[in-house]
């Protein structure tokens, strides 16, 4: 019976998979905020209150400058947007977080270093993307991950999201890979693992560090069990920020690193500086 | 049964102070706990805590008596070196033995297998030999700790007959972020986020857990309003792993339509969760003696609308599982844990109910809103993966009434209150029932109310060695759906 079932199931549900990127980015959850900004002037002299309020150790200040918020080890907990007097630090509601370099990810501090929003990740350069543009499979790494970027991860595989029309497919063995997606802090007891997965990865190879964990040890940096971060063991090619990371959030940097999202056609959502 | 207990006894949620905990020579102490376990108890927790002076330990036995909806603790006088061991008997303590041998170098005599649990070696963990069967018709099969898809770390030893599993040993301790030492002192800055992240699938199930030491050791509770949310949450994120799960079992098998359609659905439900916080996987809802995010009347009839459609999907996405005579061959007979084996060893959650064993903390030991509105309990006697897709199956149903019920009439908020202190010298349990089983949480405070020993219990601590019995026997191809019938969290475990 099930046959008659499924297939009358199918046709009455039609196709599930998001028209994104050929159509509007789906919206995040009303309550979600996605990435933040840092209105430098708006920052009140003397005040440190966001700087004891992160978890994370996320916000830095130095006496005379606005505060340096470092997406790379923010766990989005809202945290200082809740404690800030003078709304210095902002949701954009924008779902896209992905940046090549660690740097590129802290906003605000010292006048003319920071700036105000995260600099988007570049594709990768002509050669790797005639290589990958098309055709990218990834080993994917859990080092300490708590299972939450894993699952949503995971769910860009599911029909809704159908990572695999972009030729993009997470394999079982590192040498039918063409670079790592690791989440975690990189645990100690996950080193020698990690190390020997990617030695095995044939070059050239790409690595992708997803969520606060594998970007700066998140939250749990500064225990002697981790290490900070996924860079501290293997250069890293991307940076996706988030605790974790929306699905939206790391199909964009997936797509962005391989030049295949065109912002022409389909310009972000209007930014709106909302409050949770 | 549990008046005649030598045991403090405590309601779940509740704390105590420390010095009102029967405390015994070491020997006799086990001789005690054995002779609770015997009278019917079950071991949540078995942990040490060091002397001020370091050199002696004392170790702490946290029961539950669950016909009498009571927990017991008791404890051992300092002790260092060695005890009799008292897995020898109850080999529900073989991993707890085992940690606490690592953690405080207090040797069980007589454990049947000692060897390390999580600690590092440097750069893996120091897993030590592996039980081998020998034989010129034996080979082994090492698995892991990088597995094939998008999952945690861990490593399995098989010991094989040709197809045969014979023995299978589960090596862990890769995810181990030293999430309980960081603890001692706290509660820390970062504590309350840690606690969403010990299992970041069971966020709620843990949050719940810690908020509610807290406010235990404050000899208060949270605003009604937030009990119900926690209620509610808990079971969408019972709701979201349990769709998930049997979609990927159904993948397992190769039956592609309900593969296809949970994996859609799960995601609904984590929606769900990320409407109430922003967050899929419900960071943020749970904060000590904290209300929680808002939710109007018209969130919570939208919620209502959302969780009835989604449900009534899974209902039909489940129906062709199971009325598929191929997936049914897949699964009857395949894992089989049998009810002694699961009582024995003290496995907990769906797996346990799968074995026959009535467990449900929120029926046994209600806390929070569950004193006031609980779900009947999936219980299915096979211990197989037929029986433990089953219990799942039946506790979306369950669940999915119970969120409905709840969702029509939600409470008044409550007042703001000033939030109390935590007492000194008290310790507080809190068992949460987890989609995967009970979530046990133990506070120790020392004279200032900071913690002087945090222990936390995953239900996987307890399930991890349910699967390798229920592999023996087993064909080794079985082993992926033997693997993902128990659904078992690895960080969790190596916490």
């Amino acid at each position: 019976m099930f046959v008659v079932d499924t297939l009358l199931h199918r046709l009455k549900r039609g196709c599930e998979t998001m028209s994104y990127p050929d159509g509007p980015a789906p919206a995040l959850p009303e309550r979600h905020g996605g990435a933040l900004r840092v209105e430098a002037e708006r920052c009140v002299a003397g005040c440190a209150d966001c700087v004891a309020a992160c978890p994370t150790e996320a916000i830095t200040r130095v006496s005379g400058h606005a505060v340096a918020l470092d997406l790379g080890k923010c766990v989005f907990c809202s945290a200082c947007i809740e404690t800030c007097p003078s709304g210095a630090i902002q949701h954009t509601g924008d779902h896209r977080l992905a940046a090549r370099t660690r740097t590129d990810l802290v906003l605000g501090g010292e006048a003319g270093k920071g700036l105000e929003e995260l600099r988007l990740a570049n594709a990768l350069d002509e050669t790797l993307r005639r290589l990958f543009g098309r055709s990218l499979r990834l080993r994917q790494v859990s080092a300490g991950g708590c299972a939450a970027c894993e699952a949503d991860t995971n769910v860009l595989g599911t029909i809704g999201w159908d990572l695999g029309r972009f030729g993009i497919q997470f394999v079982a063995s590192p040498r039918h890979a063409d670079g790592l997606l690791i989440t975690g802090p990189v645990t100690r007891n996950m080193e020698l693992a990690l190390r020997k997965t990617w030695n095995a990865v044939p070059e050239p190879r790409i690595v992708i560090a997803v969520g606060a964990c594998a970007i700066s040890g998140g939250l749990f940096a500064g225990h002697p069990e981790v290490n900070q971060g996924a860079d501290t063991q293997v250069p890293v090619d991307l940076y996706i920020p988030g605790c974790p990371p929306h699905p939206l959030t790391i199909l964009d940097g997936l797509l962005r690193l391989l030049g295949r999202l065109d912002e022409r056609r389909f310009p972000p959502r209007a930014r709106t500086a909302h409050t949770v | 049964m549990s008046d005649a207990s030598v045991f403090a006894l405590l309601p779940n949620a509740t704390s105590l102070p420390w010095r009102e905990i029967p405390e015994w020579p070491a020997d006799e102490f086990v001789q005690r706990t054995a002779a609770e376990l015997d009278r019917g108890a079950r071991l949540c927790s078995w942990f040490g805590v060091p002397e001020r002076d370091g050199a002696f330990v004392r170790l702490v036995a946290v029961l539950a008596f669950d016909a009498d909806n009571t927990l017991a603790v008791g404890r051992s006088m300092p002790v260092r070196g060695s005890y009799p061991s008292l897995t020898l008997t109850h080999p529900q303590a073989h991993l707890f033995e085992r940690e606490v041998w690592e953690q405080h170098h207090l040797a069980p005599e007589g454990h049947p297998w000692l060897k390390p649990v999580r600690v590092s070696a440097g750069e893996a963990p120091a897993n030590a030999e592996f039980f081998r069967v020998e034989g010129g018709e034996i080979h082994e099969v090492a698995v892991g700790p990088v597995h094939a898809g998008i999952i945690e770390p861990g490593h399995f030893r098989f010991q094989c007959a040709g197809e045969e599993v014979i023995h299978l040993e589960i090596a862990l301790g890769y995810q181990h972020r030293g999430v309980e030492t960081a603890l001692a002192g706290g509660p820390h800055r970062s504590t309350m986020h840690q606690m969403e992240t010990v299992s970041g699938d069971a966020t709620v199930a843990h949050a719940t857990a810690y908020a509610t030491v807290m406010e235990a050791l404050a000899l208060g509770e949270a605003p009604l309003r937030a009990q119900w949310l926690r209620a509610i949450a808990l079971e969408f994120e019972r709701l979201a792993n349990h769709t998930g799960d049997l979609g990927a079992l159904a993948g397992d098998v190769a039956f592609l339509p309900t593969a296809s359609a949970c994996g859609k659905l799960r995601g609904d439900f984590l929606n769900l969760t990320a409407s109430l916080c922003g967050n899929r996987f419900g960071r943020r809802i749970v904060r000590p003696f904290a209300a929680g995010p808002e939710v109007s009347d018209e969130r919570a009839a939208q919620l209502l609308r959302d969780v009835t459609r989604a449900l009534g999907d899974v209902e039909q996405a489940l129906a062709w599982l199971w009325d598929a005579a191929s997936v049914r061959s897949r699964f009857e007979n395949v894992g089989i844990v049998h009810r002694s084996q699961a009582a024995a060893i003290g496995m907990v959650g769906p797996a346990a109910r799968a074995s026959g064993l009535v467990r449900d903390v929120r029926y046994d030991h209600p806390a929070g809103w569950h004193r006031f509105a609980q779900a009947p309990v999936v219980v299915w006697p096979g211990g197989d993966v037929f029986a433990r897709a089953r219990v799942r199956s039946l506790e979306i149903q369950r669940s999915g009434e119970f969120v409905r019920e709840q969702l029509v009439v939600p409470p008044e908020a409550d007042a703001p209150a000033d939030i109390p202190m935590p007492a000194g010298d008290s310790l507080a349990v809190a068992l949460v029932e987890g989609w995967r089983g009970e979530v046990c949480h133990v506070a120790l405070t020392d004279a200032d109310g900071r913690f002087r020993r945090y222990k936390i219990t995953d239900p996987s601590f307890h399930n991890w060695p349910g699967l390798a019995l229920a592999m023996r026997g087993t064909a080794i191809s079985d082993f992926p759906i033997c693997n993902k019938s128990f659904s078992l969290s690895y960080c969790g475990f190596d916490l």
